[in-house]
């Protein structure tokens, strides 16, 4: 017996998804056994076990490696099973019907570039037929085929059939989905499996097994514009490799890389690879690469790199589609960890608009949770902002996924950027940084000269609250500890940089906070550790520290929040100070602060070691 | 070739995120043609270099050719080489006529524990494949594992796209499996297209047997092969219908499902 027919060229994962009891698992140890693809040892081991618990010997069981499953009848997790068949190899992936083990399906459809999809032609469209229909939609899986199984069970019956492919193509729809194929068939009988069905004449076409013949690779994703999401900066001997995966388009050495959210830019100077001969010097979409620049700048994990003429988006809110497959409920207003390629950030369900029912994909308004196993329509908003693309024109840059605690409870893609109130500075920011004009001193070279990293403390909160004094005394230690540092008073803006603004104006935070924060943003390229305070705007400091966030971007921003009393600080506010202020303490705790973030290096007067890869 | 180069992008994924998140990381390497193709991956991944631990649990009953070909490449390819040993267990006298079940727990599972809980690793890098046998057809990229080392293999968390799980609750680990999608076919393509330095105990050197999985001696049969070199091997596999783990012992029965759900790699 023979597995192969020619030597392996590609390979190939599909899924298997239906209804619970619908045959998937049948259909598999079919397919193995019609195609000679079975090790002798395994179908042994099988009958052996069927044999000693007195049970009749099933293809399913094959695909049910653990016996308490096999007892169960129901597959619990996805297997991942092999076959080759004419020079191709398929990753087969079993994926769980019961509707309980939908995370299990989930998991399975994720990783499938192609999908069967089962319905017992017996019990027709069932609910979970629907619900997984939808879900290979929302997880991008375009190519499936529906195999409508257990013919012999309805007599081989043509008006079944097509009663069924009538129902659900009218389901699949309403979210335009189409299908490559339906085919009749009966897995435990072997018709239309591997071997064309002798008791359905009425049925011209593919067999399952054709029909996985003719579905292709992806479509070729290195045609689109370029993806590259930054996965890590290595720096194990002279080079420095920023690394990531092409999830879209392609690049070569000399490229101009544009990178979002923080607008850093530079060219590929090489493309790294070890034990290729020769050095490659382009990659492209699937691609795991490193690239070093022609100029150190400072880039992290969660960027995206891509030319200047096709940006991602950047906002900190976008529309999104998501299945929620926690064990508690997704809440309005509850924190989660959000998770976009290489980007990881804290985010907050800003509004559900409404829950999908899989089932008729009617639309249940106004809940403020989406229970586990449930599709809904929602906004997310982030702490900081994300580069990100709809998922309609890039499929691995706009998907998502959320943690809730330790595990990834929800996924969903993103259909929708929303505008969010700094996009007009966003914008202008973008603008300056692309056409900045550097020295032959990078920033890489100030952080080494001076021993530290720029950054702005923006001490906010009340009047009367001690900000003054602390930024203050902050400065004083800062340069005591031999660190450039300066105090930016908002009071010297007023009356010279402002001086043109109208007392209209003035009392308006928008104008003001552009300009002070234009101003931080010069300072922090000279390498500053700039220390400030919102004394300017009054009790407006939360609008204020927004838009000075916006501009000074990506240099961080350590923002200290004081009060008199307990109260609600600032989003991303670092250090909370509430009560009587012990001004040391309060100092300490900034330069804790600092350090964690890898502003400063850990010992004074030590050879600066950052705690993120430069 | 076009294939073994996406799963070689896919698994240099995994090892990056793995690098990424687990501040406390080793790998598993058992000499083995999987776990040295994995090897291999890292020096993809890191661009030469291997930023981790290679941890070996040595049971004292492996084939001495493999010993000494592990401290060969630990030496020529600069590895941190971490070697574990149930001392306790090999004092007591335990050995495979004690019960090979027993034996594996005590000498691998337990010896696997015990370097894992004396080193404080969080995440383990293994070189386990979906086709070797049922159990880990089930498994996802990254397994969490509880306290005790065990794997709930009824209550998985999600996997989602290129998104693992990397964070988990103090006292437990993750075990991180980036060749889950190779077969024996792709790991000895791979050998042959990266030309990458294997064991010879996988040849026949002409007695017409070679080892097709490595084990300790007492436990792991050579198979009846007249291959001699790898392209020999290639064109074995695509014809056998034999299962590649034929030749070892703890497979019987329900042996690999009780191992494995405690902690056996």
């Amino acid at each position: 017996m023979t597995m192969t027919e020619t030597k392996p060229s590609e390979n190939l994962n599909i899924v298997i998804v239906g209804h619970v009891d619908h045959g998937k698992s049948t259909l598999l140890g079919r397919l193995y056994a019609d195609t000679g693809s079975l090790p002798d040892g395994k179908l042994d081991k099988v009958q052996a076990i069927c044999k000693q618990q007195g049970k009749e010997f099933e293809y399913a069981f094959l695909f049910d490696a653990f016996l308490e499953e096999q007892e169960q009848g129901i597959t619990i997790d996805t297997a991942r099973t092999f076959f080759m068949w004419k020079g191709r190899q398929y990753i087969i992936i079993d994926a769980p019907g019961h509707k309980e083990f939908l995370k299990n399906m989930i998991s399975g459809a994720a990783r499938a570039e192609a999908a069967l999809l089962l319905i017992d032609a017996l019990e027709g469209v069932k609910e979970q037929s629907k619900k997984h229909g939808y879900l290979l939609s929302l997880l991008g899986v375009r190519q499936f085929a529906v195999v409508v199984n257990k013919m012999d069970l309805v007599g081989y019956r043509q008006d079944v059939f097509d009663g069924i492919e009538k129902e659900y193509r009218e389901f699949l729809g309403q979210f335009k989905a189409v299908p490559a194929q339906f085919i009749p068939v009966s897995a435990k009988l072997g018709d239309n499996i591997a071997n064309r069905s002798t008791t359905m004449s009425w049925y011209s076409g593919p067999t399952v097994l054709d029909t996985l013949g003719a579905f292709s690779k992806e479509a070729a994703r290195s045609e689109q514009p370029l993806r590259l999401s930054v996965q890590d900066v290595y720096k194990f001997d002279a080079r420095r490799i920023i690394t990531g995966r092409i999830t879209a388009g392609r690049l070569k050495v000399g490229d101009h890389l544009v990178f979002s959210p923080s607008n850093k830019r530079a060219n590929i100077r090489t493309v790294e690879a070890f034990n290729i001969e020769p050095q490659p010097t382009e990659g492209q979409a699937g691609q795991s690469i490193g690239v070093t620049l022609d100029e150190q700048i400072f880039v992290e994990r969660g960027e995206i790199a891509s030319h200047q003429d096709h940006l991602p988006s950047v906002s900190t809110a976008f529309r999104a589609n998501l299945f929620w497959l926690g064990k508690r409920p997704l809440e309005k207003g509850r924190k989660y960890l959000l998770r976009v390629a290489t980007k990881e950030v804290d985010c907050e369900v800003a509004s559900i608009h409404r829950i999908i029912d899989t089932m008729d994909l009617a639309q249940q308004q106004g809940s403020s949770t989406v229970n586990k196993n449930q599709v809904a329509e929602l906004t997310l908003r982030t702490k900081a902002p994300v580069a990100f693309d709809l998922s309609a024109s890039f499929e691995a840059t706009g998907r998502f996924v959320l943690v809730d605690e330790y595990d990834i409870a929800g996924g969903g893609i993103i259909t929708e950027l929303v505008h969010d109130d700094q996009e007009f500075l966003r914008e202008e920011a973008r603008r300056r940084d692309f056409a900045w004009v550097k020295g032959e001193v990078t920033v890489e070279d100030r952080a080494q000269q001076y021993g530290h990293r720029a950054a702005v403390v923006l001490i906010t909160g009340g009047r009367h609250t001690g900000k003054s004094f602390l930024a203050r005394k902050l400065e004083g230690r800062l340069v005591a500890d031999g660190r450039h540092a300066y105090l930016l008073d908002g009071e010297n803006l007023r009356r010279g940089l402002d001086a043109d603004l109208s007392e209209e104006e003035r009392g308006q935070t928008t104008e003001m906070a552009r300009r002070y924060g234009e101003v931080a943003r010069l300072l922090t390229d000279t390498g500053l550790i700039v220390v400030s305070t919102t004394n300017p705007f009054g009790l407006a400091y939360r609008e204020a520290s927004q838009a000075i966030r916006t501009l000074v971007h990506p240099a961080p921003v350590i923002a200290v929040h004081m009060s008199k009393t307990e109260e609600e600080p600032p989003p991303n506010t670092d250090v909370v100070l509430s009560g009587p202020t012990d001004f040391d303490a309060a100092t300490a705790r900034i330069l804790d602060e600092l350090k964690r973030r890898g502003v400063l290096a850990q010992a004074i007067g030590a050879k600066p070691i950052f705690q993120y890869s430069i | 070739m076009q294939h073994l180069r996406q799963l070689e992008d896919q698994s240099v994924y995994i090892l990056r995120e793995a690098y990424k998140h687990f501040d406390n990381l080793g790998m598993l390497w058992s000499m083995g043609k999987d776990s040295t193709v994995l090897l291999w991956l890292a020096r993809k991944a890191f661009f030469g270099h291997v930023p981790f631990p290679l941890l070996h649990v040595d049971t004292s009953y492996k084939i001495p050719a493999m010993i000494e070909y592990r401290d060969r490449l630990a030496r020529e390819w600069r590895l941190n080489l971490v070697v574990g040993q149930n001392k306790q267990a090999l004092a007591a006298g335990m050995n495979h006529t004690m019960g090979r079940v027993e034996c594996c727990t005590a000498l691998k599972t337990n010896g696997l524990k015990q370097l894992l809980e004396n080193k404080g690793y969080t995440g383990v890098i293994l070189g386990v494949r979906a086709d070797e046998e049922g159990t880990r057809a089930k498994e996802r990229y990254f397994s969490p594992r509880d306290k005790h080392g065990d794997w709930d293999f009824r209550d998985q968390p999600p996997e989602l796209w290129d998104q693992y799980k990397t964070t988990f609750p103090p006292g437990t680990h993750i075990r991180i499996h980036p060749l889950l999608d190779w077969t024996e076919i792709n790991i000895w393509e791979y050998i042959k297209l990266e030309n990458i330095p294997f064991i010879d105990l996988y040849l026949d050197k002409g007695d017409g047997t070679r080892y097709r999985s490595l084990g300790c001696a007492p436990c792991t049969t050579p198979i009846k092969s007249t291959a001699k070199t790898v392209d020999d091997i290639i064109e074995e596999l695509r014809h056998t219908t034999v299962a590649e783990r034929s030749g070892r012992a703890q497979d019987e029965g329900r042996g690999m499902e009780l191992l494995r759900k405690d902690g056996y790699m």
